[in-house]
């Protein structure tokens, strides 16, 4: 599951008027998904994509939003009051690639019109902290290196290139 | 990935400059911290200057001062200034036809190169200058006067 990672495209630009409203909003909190925010979700994911995915975003609910703690995988959104304002998904895998148990983070975004208020930095500490939580000392993630915006993000979150190369091929071209 | 001479020195200064962008650095000073010729030095401050990314200050005091957004500016607005990414494509002399060899190293090149296209490019001034930070040995401890 990619979602989000590697679609994200750049902001529309945000007045500062619109800035000020939206962090004179209420307080921001992070929590695991509910069923009435999915909307919210999906309406964001559109937004950013310019695509919207309701059946996709209907099995990562129930995949993701309807785990069972001990299952290690999570769906969190951010909130400010009732408005859901980005989201993360995020799970444990144990070898995946040969690699020691390791934290996921398999989608982030954050609502266009809420951004450069540390919204993505608090749904990332909260995915370290329940990844912590479960035991794995490394989060990992995976996107297109044409998403600079994303990528920025997790550089100035201290993420480095790993030692995995992704590697893939047209099928049926050789 | 060998970066030119002239490309590294930008990075150390533009690194310098925005450390501290109130303080005007004198270019002296950063030749004499790498161990460059004040001359070659000038002519990648003028270039760093004609692409709006740092001042010149004359006067007493004077030097070279930030002006860009460490936030969003990348190595690669740095780094594209002094190289070129453009193409990996090998060419023969005297205008011979590439051969499927060079068509084939050409493309393993060009996939080092976006790869680090990619990661010059996802790293600003401001991430960057947190990895010099990290790199930062610490402070020695103060010791309290028994």
């Amino acid at each position: 599951m990619t979602s989000g990672l590697d679609t994200v495209r750049a902001p529309k630009p945000v007045s500062r008027e619109r800035r000020k409203t939206a962090s004179a909003e209420e307080l921001l909190a992070v929590r695991a998904v509910r069923r009435a925010d999915l909307e919210q979700v999906i309406a964001i994911d559109a937004s950013v994509t310019g695509l919207e995915k309701r059946r996709y975003w209907e099995r990562v609910f129930r995949r993701y939003g309807l785990a069972a703690a001990r299952e290690q995988r999570w769906f969190v959104v951010a909130v400010q009051g009732e408005r859901v304002v980005g989201f993360l998904i995020g799970e444990v895998r144990d070898w995946e690639f040969g690699s020691p148990p390791c934290g996921w983070v398999f989608a982030i975004d954050v609502d266009p019109h809420a951004r450069q208020q540390g919204i993505g930095t608090r749904l990332l500490d909260e995915a370290k902290a329940r990844f912590a939580r479960a035991g794995v000392s490394k989060l990992r993630t995976l996107l297109h290196r044409d998403n600079l915006l994303i990528l920025s993000f997790f550089r100035s979150q201290g993420l480095m290139a790993g030692p995995l190369i992704p590697l893939e091929m047209e099928l049926g071209s050789s | 990935m060998k970066l030119q001479i002239n490309t590294l020195l930008a990075l150390y200064s533009v690194i310098e400059f925005a450390a501290d962008p109130e303080r005007q650095v004198a270019a002296a000073e950063i030749a004499d911290k790498y161990g460059v010729s004040p001359h070659h030095l000038a002519k990648v401050l003028a270039q760093l200057t004609h692409a709006g990314i740092v001042e010149s200050v004359r006067g007493v005091g004077g030097g070279y001062r930030f002006v860009g957004n460490a936030r969003r500016l990348t190595l690669m607005d740095v780094i594209a200034l002094f190289e070129d990414f453009s193409s990996s494509t090998l060419q023969r002399g005297g205008g011979a036809p590439a051969l499927p060899v060079d068509q084939a190293l050409g493309s393993v090149l060009a996939e080092i190169d976006q790869t680090a296209k990619a990661t010059f490019s996802s790293i600003t001034l401001a991430t960057m200058l947190g990895l010099v930070r990290k790199a930062s040995p610490a402070p020695a401890p103060v010791s309290e006067p028994s």
